[in-house]
């Protein structure tokens, strides 16, 4: 692509260099904040119906102007810091959520060689960043100078850390069981069956974890509206809020993409429908768990504390580890291992 | 043999496949909203929204200062003074209704006895000010010719249960 723009538009290599990288960048940037957009429409509009109401009608045709128009009014708000907020690591906590969330994607491969970076150590890059995602959390629980916020940033980093170590072994399995840490070589593992079938309860508890670490219902404690306001963003307004939103609705995508690539098998296409071109294969399976994302928030109540970190060590832990030696013992005594 | 049954439960998680069929389920019903300010729900005859002052079809105002809603109105949110006019006849040269007091129990159309003060069907009068809620007579006679179709409608079909 940068040998094309050079050679086309007359630039210089290093600039036509820049230029790609930049296009590489738009292009999965901004279809990203689009969809996310839409995310939160039918957030509202699957909840709706859930609870027998409309949801979102009247900006739009069938309201599907409404995320616009949210956005529109966020960024047109007053940003207000707190008085007793330490001001740049206010402001900077948002950014890095923010960032993170978007960062992630450079590895996600859409099709047969459509991704932007397609690095050998994919999945353990993805498991990185998600877990810095703590960051941002804490740091915006620590600046707000609120207890509300304080004790809500807590609580998610609790949370995030816990469920990332049963994450991590769900991951050892499926690795195990590809023998490569890229990505692109997950999806190609899957060619024949997707991993859902022979992991069916890893697919499980991955999917539980993502919704823990996304701090989506039901594990949605950090920001328990009825003991701590709104979490961690309990002081944040305007773009700082947006960035937040931004940031959980694109990890939310993010999980669910990692989720299909792990478990879905990514690009691949569904048994008899071969007919659909790869990246659309993938959209199609982040928006069904993103679907199931939004199911679970209309479906379940809230974990309580002590529930939550019980699921997490006392259940999920010891059975992903179950899991892993004995997906590890069955390929090793059938001579199956990955070469 | 519980502790099994719960285990077996727990492990397959029965209980969430259940609800979260009961949810898509629910999914495919028909919506319960009524877009308000578009799609109305029917209102009673009885309904006791704002209050109106009613005139006879010649134009002459109803009401004969008898003060009997002012002395039913349990929130003393009415305010009469009356005097006889130049033909004699005995009318409200004063008539307030306090809308911010008023408790809306219907007392004072219940005592009237020639149908003057009713409250009409009009549900829609929020104002940004206080003081506009305080009504005086040409306010309540204004709604009275805004809405008398609708509130003599409202008396004929009421009137078989009285």
């Amino acid at each position: 692509m940068a040998d094309f723009l050079a050679l086309h538009l007359g630039l210089p290599l290093t600039w036509a260099t820049l230029v790609a990288i930049i296009l590489k960048i738009l292009v999965i940037t901004v279809p990203l904040l689009i969809a996310m957009a839409m995310m939160t429409y039918m957030e509202r509009k699957v909840l709706a119906a859930i609870q027998l109401r409309q949801g979102p009608i009247l900006v739009g045709p069938f309201g599907l102007l409404q995320p616009f128009a949210d956005g529109l009014k966020l960024m047109t708000k007053e940003t207000i810091i707190p008085a007793g907020a330490n001001r740049a690591v206010f402001l900077v906590a948002p950014m890095i959520t923010f960032i993170l969330a978007l960062v992630a994607w450079a590895v996600i491969p859409f099709g047969e060689g459509l991704v932007l970076s397609d690095i050998n150590v994919g999945v353990l890059y993805l498991f990185a960043i998600s877990s810095l995602g703590v960051y941002g959390i804490i740091m915006s629980g620590w600046a707000s100078n609120s207890k509300y916020a304080f004790l809500g940033g807590l609580r998610s980093a609790a949370q995030m850390v816990s469920y990332e170590v049963s994450i991590g072994f769900v991951i050892i399995t499926v690795l195990l069981c590809v023998g490569s840490l890229n990505l692109s070589d997950i999806v190609r593992a899957q060619t024949h069956l997707w991993f859902c079938i022979p992991l069916f309860p890893m697919f499980v508890v991955f999917f539980i974890s993502a919704l823990a670490e996304t701090n989506r219902a039901p594990f949605d404690l950090p920001e328990g509206e009825s003991e701590l306001v709104g979490g961690f963003h309990t002081e944040y307004s305007a773009m700082t809020f947006a960035l937040f939103f931004l940031g959980e609705y694109i990890s939310m995508l993010l999980m669910s993409g990692m989720t299909s690539i792990l478990f879905l098998g990514g690009w691949q296409p569904f048994p008899f429908l071969g007919f659909i071109p790869g990246p659309l294969n993938l959209i199609i399976k982040i928006c069904l768990l993103m679907f199931v994302f939004i199911w679970v928030r209309g479906t379940l109540p809230r974990y309580r504390y002590d529930q939550l970190m019980r699921l997490g060590w006392k259940v999920f832990l010891p059975f992903s580890l179950v899991w892993v030696i004995l997906t590890s013992g069955f390929l090793v005594y059938f001579d199956k291992l990955p070469h | 043999m519980a502790w099994l049954d719960r285990t077996a439960r727990g492990l397959f998680m029965t209980e969430l496949v259940k609800g979260f069929a009961l949810t898509f389920s629910y999914m495919f019903k028909p919506r319960v909203t009524l877009n308000y300010p578009y799609e109305r729900s029917p209102l009673s005859p009885r309904f006791r929204g704002e209050h109106a002052l009613r005139r006879y079809p010649n134009g002459e105002e109803r009401c004969i200062a008898c003060k009997l809603c002012e002395a039913v109105c349990p929130a003393l949110a009415i305010t009469i003074e009356a005097e006889p006019r130049e033909d004699g006849s005995r009318r409200t040269t004063r008539y307030d209704i306090d809308m911010t007091k008023c408790i809306y129990c219907g007392l004072c159309q219940e005592a009237c006895p020639v149908d003057a003060i009713v409250e009409g069907p009009n549900i829609e009068f929020a104002t940004e000010t206080r003081e506009e809620l305080f009504y005086n007579k040409e306010k309540l006679l204004a709604n009275g010719d805004r809405w008398e179709p609708l509130l003599a409608a409202n008396i004929a079909a009421d009137a078989p249960y009285r």
